[in-house]
């Protein structure tokens, strides 16, 4: 069967089961330490504040005691087929041909925005101010990740450095392919509850290849034709029906 | 004191009363001076704009200012390619606006590259979209061409600042301007060529978004439908807003500046093209209910909600478009003078509503079922960049009236006597 995706077939991915994640937030906390996300002056601003992973709360709207409550942790999505690539003038945003991974090259990116406009995830931030560390977290940037400056967009990047280090790793030891567990996002590694599943979604090898196929599994907005890399998990037929839109009669629970 | 460069056999304004007039537009232009200097110095956060409206007050202007600029290659279309091709009277008629609608459209353009410049978050890397191009970007083919068109219009305006009274009498430049004016009609066909793919690709830059489908649109090859749909709105309300600054020129000058019979032939250019665009426009809207909409499991009423209900739709193509269509066709319509304006104005704001509907609501329309519908209000400093470019449109084209030759009908429409004999060569300046 021809794999899906990218020239060498691997194609890294993540689900994320919902059923388990708790929306403690330690993986936003993570992922910002990881890639120098800098902090807001009013971080209670969250339609212009940076967060590469963003937590949603769902709620299946029903009265005490009936009520249900998920929270939906959205990286991005890191589309087969992302709506923010082809869109930018300055090709400062690139499906990498090799692993799947959509790419964002701040020193190239003019800030204009359009990807933004595309994504229908929100999964792009724009730095409308400039960035700032509290003091004294300044000295714990990590050097892998150039930190953003005003005026560019930014997003998830499944965390490449540490890719670009577990291939490094490798080629000194002689290898050319990855373990499973050699290369993993912030997110995943931190997530307490182990909701966060990362790894080469054609690897029947990884554990992700048989969670995708689980009747549980689903991805956001997969009418629109973006081929997100993201999954998530969830028992719960009201989650499921929410991740998507539908006319009435078109969804299908599974019971 | 200027009458040295005021044209020919025409009668203008004292330097004061201009001078005035001019302090008004300038103040306008200081308010935009000021509010582009803080988002260059403090960045964009002095705007309202945030994740949710990555385009704001100034993309809806740009594209507005665009579409209204049409006005510019479609008159030199019609003046300098059909009517050389093909003898129609009413395009002849056209040569006495074709000078007034070179100015309008340089003056869209430059305000809406220089807004553009304010836009983006790294203004000095702009010509990273030349350099780095992505072929695949319809705002690529904006940028190209509308920076190419602005150096065309430039070209097209510049024999018209050297017919000036005064720069005329320097034989160079005289000779620059006299070889200029007769490669018009390549330029003219090279603004063609341009504002046919850029007016297009703007359209095409909503179209093309997939991932939000209140501007996708399904198309021809690698065009979606609003490609076109732009293109043609653009060249209906162009020649509207052309007839529309005349009319405000005239009030504003107390002149006959064109003849009647000019107008009413714009406003029938305009109306026809209207018409035939609310047709396909209601075709476009249909098929995306019954198409685009359905196929990513919505209907359409989830479109409009809270600020941006259904009353925007019936006023984009009912009252601004259906309404001004049927005034600019009706020939008993148009032929009265109030009446054509309304509808020519009309006409402007509808399309103003469309580019406004693509750019805005196309953003506040959640597209995830747990996203929130928002809306988003600017600020004055994104005001004052929109409202400059407007006070800086009005400076350069009252500059342009009163130092250049802009109206050849003026003079005709207009006799002026000193002491009882003919002006013929030299300019008057009213006092007082």
């Amino acid at each position: 069967m021809k794999k899906k995706g990218t020239a060498n077939g691997v194609r890294y991915g993540m689900v994320i089961d919902l059923d388990k994640c708790t929306g403690c937030g330690t993986c936003i906390v993570a992922c910002s330490a990881e890639n120098n996300v800098s902090v807001l002056y009013d971080e209670s601003d969250k339609t212009r504040n940076i967060n590469w992973l963003k937590i949603y709360v769902l709620s299946n709207g029903k009265a005490f005691p009936h009520t249900e409550v998920v929270y939906l942790p959205r990286p991005c999505m890191q589309c087969d087929h992302p709506p923010c690539v082809p869109v930018c003038p300055t090709t400062a945003t690139t499906n990498d041909s090799a692993e799947g991974i959509v790419s964002q090259i701040y020193t190239r990116c003019i800030g204009c925005r359009y990807c933004v406009a595309a994504c229908p995830y929100h999964a792009r931030d724009f730095n409308w101010f400039d960035p700032k560390f509290p003091e004294g977290m300044d000295r714990y940037l990590s050097p892998e990740v150039s930190p953003r400056m005003r005026g560019v967009v930014e997003k998830c990047s499944f965390c490449h450095h540490r890719l670009m280090r577990a291939k490094s790793k490798a080629y000194y030891e002689g290898r050319r392919d990855l373990k499973e567990d050699e290369y993993i996002p912030a997110c995943a590694e931190a997530c307490p509850v182990g909701a966060i599943s990362f790894g080469d979604l054609n690897n029947p090898k990884h554990k992700v290849s048989e969670l995708i196929k689980s009747p549980s599994a689903f991805r956001l907005l997969e009418r629109l034709g973006t081929e997100p890399k993201v999954y998530y998990m969830s028992t719960k037929d009201w989650v499921r029906r929410m991740a998507d839109n539908y006319l009435q009669g078109e969804f299908k629970p599974k019971g | 004191m200027d009458a040295a460069f005021v044209p020919n056999a025409v009668q203008r304004c004292s330097l004061r009363t201009f001078a005035l007039w001019m302090l008004v537009w300038l103040a306008l232009v200081v308010w935009g001076l000021v509010s582009a200097f803080l988002c260059f110095y403090k960045g964009l956060n002095q705007t309202n704009m945030n994740h949710y409206f990555a385009f704001g007050l100034w993309i809806v202007f740009d594209l507005s200012l665009i579409a209204l600029g049409a006005g510019a290659f479609f008159t030199g279309f019609l003046t300098h390619i059909i009517g050389n091709v093909f003898i129609y009277p009413f395009v002849k008629s056209l040569k006495a606006i074709i000078k007034p609608a070179v100015v309008i459209g340089f003056i869209c353009y430059s305000a809406a590259i220089a807004m553009l410049g304010v836009d983006i978050g790294q203004p000095l890397r702009g010509w990273f979209i030349f350099w780095h191009a992505n072929v695949h970007s319809m705002l690529t083919e904006v940028s190209f061409c509308i920076t190419v068109y602005l150096g065309v219009l430039t070209i097209e305006y510049l024999p018209i600042i050297l017919s000036n009274r005064k720069l005329k009498e320097v034989p160079e430049l005289n000779i620059f301007g006299n070889n200029l004016h007769h490669m018009v009609a390549l330029f003219a066909a090279a603004g063609t060529f341009l504002s046919f793919f850029h007016q297009g690709s703007l359209g095409g830059m909503f179209g093309v978004l997939f991932g939000r489908p209140f501007a996708f649109r399904e198309g021809f090859l690698i065009w979606p439908w609003t490609f076109f749909l732009f293109i043609h709105s653009s060249i209906a309300a162009g020649p509207s807003f052309t007839l529309l600054c005349v009319w405000i020129a005239q009030k504003a000058t107390g002149k006959k500046l064109v003849k009647d019979s000019v107008l009413i032939v714009l406003a029938k250019i305009s109306g026809w093209l209207l018409a035939t665009y609310i047709v396909l426009k209601i075709m476009d809207t249909v098929g995306w209910a019954y198409g685009v909409v359905p196929k990513a499991g919505l209907s359409f009423i989830d479109f409009y909600q809270g600020t941006y209900g259904v009353w925007l739709m019936v006023a984009e193509i009912g009252v601004f478009g259906i309404i001004p269509a049927i005034i600019l066709i009706t020939p008993s319509l148009r032929e009265r003078s109030g009446l054509v304006i309304i509808g020519a104005a009309m006409n402007v704001t509808g399309i103003v509503l469309n580019r406004f509907v693509f750019a805005i609501q196309t953003l506040a329309i959640p597209v995830m079922p747990f996203d929130t519908f928002m809306s988003y209000i600017p600020t004055w400093q994104e005001w004052g960049i929109a409202l400059g470019s407007i006070g800086y449109g009005i400076m350069v084209f009252s500059l342009s009236y009163r130092y250049l030759p802009l109206f050849p009908q003026e003079a005709e429409l207009n006799p002026v006597t000193v002491l009882g004999k003919g002006v013929t060569d030299f300019g008057v300046v009213k006092r007082g």
